[in-house]
């Protein structure tokens, strides 16, 4: 089945991608992370965000549409990244998920992708 | 699951059903990956075998007529389309008008439902409540009671654990070698919350008065497939030996109401001396495993106490040894406090007391009724009548239970006596 592993980061690590030194290792780790996956024949899909601060949040309350620059401002980690994944059970989705550089420092949430009929369930693995 | 017996037929479904409930259910589970579609499905078998065998007689394999009785009721869901299409789910229910398996052809799957139910994706809060479901068939409405949780909260908890096994993807297969320590662990700790449940549970209440049996069956079950293990082992060895002192742990009063008798002044004429025998077997066994771990210390702190029915005497020195290496691999509160006593009985209050002092900035300590029951005794014995008073006071009004604040009341009388 297939399951969306959601990368999560702390604010602080987006904006230390402006010092090259970091953002080297931060790259060089990545992509062995993600090498790894595509060597694995596991990924369906996937991508790499631009920092929350090049965010803008759209909302519609009352029929008039608010918009706002950034993302929601609370919030402790922000998403960074995503790769839907084929795998056979939860327990290998998080096998990969431990291993994405984000497990470190923020966290990766592991989610069942919707299945394709709607209301009828995810199909199971066999 | 029929719960009261009359018939020969309804004798002979719940015999049957102990064992071959958890068997058929984990089976069909395994295979169906849908463990709520497989429970219905057993439950409309065990309903019609109560209908069909006074009729036609109990039959030769009542295992097997029930799981050819369960597949038939899944094929029909199937029909019925209440359940998803799933080729596994065909595969299964392909050959549905083949003879039924005998007995030995149904592969005990039990352990691999236990490892779903205590898998780390599943909140530790509902895994004991799933484990008694699945694979002993205990009602949602009994579990709930032990829980001290209204039914409707219980069968929601049980329904969302369900769902989230079967969508979310969770595994049925026993867990990689890298893993195995600490999801078997988590297998342990979930049986042996439902040993606690029992035990915690005061005299007369009854919810959970099986409780106690129904962990002993599930540890002896882990221990026995997977031999290889230690950890197993201890746990079975811990709950027979807490099991075996059952009858000591309560005196009646002349009102027959029932006394609280603390372990070391319990009668040993009324334990079980089979049980600890065989006991201190299985942790022998288990020692000479060499996979030290907290079950098996935890055993081994009680067979120790247990060998006053032997020398007459408790040999404190060596439970202190004993929690010492406990609180190596796991300091939790309740291990911190037993340490401390086990000091106090072999060096003296200062000891206890000292050692007691270092648990009180333990977050739960405030509110743990054995950490000041603990720390009355040995302000007591270092002569603080008053501070031991307090605690002993502190400690009632956290007890829960009926006798055990009787049996501090009295502690307190005395010293108010003095």
């Amino acid at each position: 089945m297939q399951y969306m592993l959601i990368f999560q980061s702390p604010l602080a690590e987006f904006s230390s991608r402006s010092d090259p030194a970091i953002a080297a290792a931060n790259m060089a780790a990545w992509g062995v992370y993600i090498g790894a996956l595509h060597g694995a024949g596991l990924v369906v899909n996937g991508h790499g965000l631009l920092p929350p601060q090049m965010g803008t949040t759209v909302r519609v309350r009352g029929g008039k549409r608010l918009v706002q620059d950034g993302p929601f401002a609370d919030a402790k980690e922000h998403l960074g990244g995503y790769f839907v994944i084929e795998a056979p059970s939860l327990d290998v989705a998080l096998d990969w998920a431990e291993k994405a550089p984000s497990a470190l420092t923020g966290s990766v949430e592991v989610r069942p992708v919707m299945p394709p009929h709607p209301g009828l369930g995810a199909p199971a693995a066999h | 699951m029929p719960s009261t017996a009359a018939s020969p037929a309804e004798q002979a479904a719940i015999r049957v059903a102990r064992s071959a409930y958890g068997r058929i259910l984990a089976y069909l589970a395994y295979k169906f990956r849908d463990i709520a579609a497989a429970e219905d499905a057993l439950a409309e078998a065990f309903a019609s075998a109560l209908t069909t065998w006074p009729q036609t007689g109990v039959p030769d394999s009542p295992e097997a007529w029930l799981m050819t009785a369960a597949r038939r009721n899944l094929l029909q869901m199937q029909r019925h389309a209440k359940v998803e299409h799933d080729p596994a789910a065909l595969i299964l229910l392909a050959d549905d008008n083949t003879a039924a398996p005998e007995l030995p052809a149904i592969p005990d799957v039990r352990l691999k439902l236990l490892f779903a139910c205590a898998h780390p994706a599943i909140d530790a809060s509902v895994r004991t409540a799933l484990m008694l479901q699945t694979v002993l068939g205990i009602d949602a409405a009994k579990i709930a009671a032990a829980f001290l949780v209204t039914p409707g909260a219980m069968a929601q908890r049980l329904v969302r654990a369900k769902t989230k096994i079967r969508l979310a993807g969770i595994s049925f297969e026993e867990p990689e070698a890298r893993d195995l320590p600490e999801r078997l662990h988590a297998v342990l700790e979930a049986i042996y919350a439902a040993f606690g449940l029992a035990w915690d549970e005061h005299p007369g209440r009854g919810a959970s008065d099986s409780l106690s049996d129904e962990a002993i069956y599930l540890a002896d079950l882990v221990a026995s497939m997977m031999p290889a293990q230690a950890e197993p082992a201890g746990l079975l060895a811990l709950t027979l030996l807490c099991d075996a002192r059952k009858a000591a742990r309560y005196a009646a009063n002349a009102d027959s109401s029932l006394r609280f008798v603390p372990l070391h002044q319990q009668d040993t004429a009324l334990w079980d001396k089979a049980r600890i025998d065989q006991a201190n077997r299985i942790l022998w066994h288990a020692a000479s495993l060499h996979q030290p771990g907290p079950f098996q210390l935890e055993a081994a702190i009680q067979s120790a106490h247990c060998q006053r029915l032997y020398t007459g005497s408790v040999p404190w020195h060596s439970i202190a040894l004993l929690y010492e290496q406990l609180l190596h691999i796991a300091p939790t509160l309740g291990a911190r406090v037993g340490h401390a006593v086990a000091l106090g009985e072999s060096s003296g209050p200062e000891a206890a007391l000292a050692a007691l002092q270092a648990v009180a900035d333990h977050p739960e300590a405030a509110a743990y009724a054995p950490y000041w029951a603990a720390r009355a005794h040995w302000l007591a014995q270092q002569g603080s009548t008053l501070a031991a008073i307090a605690n002993y006071r502190t400690a009632q009004r956290l007890h829960t239970g009926q006798a055990e604040r009787e049996y501090l009341q009295g502690r307190i009388n005395l010293l108010l006596n003095k």
